[in-house]
């Protein structure tokens, strides 16, 4: 039961930190979804809010430690090139773009993993921002907490691709 | 309570667009350094990484000005909300089609 230093990153990377954002995820839409003058008494709306403010907060920390810790120490072993002769399996891309049949994992999966996961910390620090400056007026304002539910699910949606193709990816080509 | 109760939307509206603007830089970039090898060769700021760190980089400091910019102009006033999330969301779909490999390959050099 042990792990090497690229596999601990990448679990880190992957199983930690981003598959933690996504199933925050579902907490922080129930919370920003409920969170109307209508459904919550008065006394309700600032319990409601803090869990609230917590956890988008969480969430958008939690975005920017996955794409940076995966850009910045997992990708670099992934595309690290291979010197002349050596075993391919420890050069996760250029094991998958040697293989014809394993080639679109990486032009298509990991090229769009890589970009699209960056929209995630964008957005959720969009809506943890807002969620903390405006606090208990965004149960009167409907306008601000639909907008709000978008992006969240839209940087839920991008984190969801870029999760998936990196445990598909790491599946096809470990990190070791 | 009192600040927050004379809050306008402005702040709000800053934040929503400015990641809009930030997402569409993303993508942007992204297309760019496929069509352009001077550019690819230009935002590969950290080699262990690529271009990559370049894309994320620039679209991140576009992103943080937009955001200061926008706070700027419009922390104190109240502004056509529903106009400027629409903008929004146009800016995050180019964004997400630019980062998208079908999408920016046909640029491919």
């Amino acid at each position: 039961m042990t792990l090497t230093e690229r596999e601990f990153w990448t679990v880190i990377h992957g199983m930690v930190l981003g598959a933690t954002f996504l199933l925050a995820f579902s907490g922080g839409l129930a919370g920003l979804w409920s969170l109307r003058s209508e459904w919550v008494t008065g006394s309700g709306v600032p319990e409601r809010l803090h869990r609230l403010i917590a956890g988008t907060w969480i969430m958008a920390v939690l975005a920017w430690l996955t794409v940076i810790i995966g850009t910045y120490v997992v990708y670099p072993w992934y595309r690290a090139n291979p010197p002349a002769g050596a075993d391919l399996t420890q050069f996760p891309r250029s094991y998958l773009l040697a293989n014809p049949h394993l080639a679109e994992w990486h032009k298509f999966g990991m090229e769009w993993k890589e970009h699209v996961a960056w929209l995630s910390p964008i957005l959720a620090t969009a809506v943890a921002y807002v969620v903390l400056r405006y606090g208990t007026k965004l149960a009167h304002d409907a306008k601000i907490r639909q907008a709000l539910i978008v992006l969240f699910t839209i940087a839920f949606v991008a984190a969801g691709v870029a999760g998936l193709f990196g445990a598909f990816i790491n599946k096809v080509a470990p990190i070791h | 309570m009192a600040q927050k109760e004379n809050l306008t939307n402005g702040p709000a509206a800053s934040a929503v667009l400015a990641s809009g603007v930030g997402s569409l830089a993303l993508g942007l970039f992204t297309t760019m350094a496929e069509a352009n090898a001077a550019i690819k060769n230009a935002l590969n700021l950290y080699n262990p990484v690529g271009p990559l760190s370049g894309k994320t980089t620039v679209a991140v400091v576009i992103w943080l000005v937009a955001w200061a910019a926008f706070h700027g102009l419009w922390k104190n006033e109240q502004v056509n909300f529903t106009k400027l999330f629409t903008a929004t969301l146009i800016m995050i779909a180019l964004g997400l089609l630019g980062t998208f490999p079908l999408f920016y390959d046909l640029f491919s050099g």
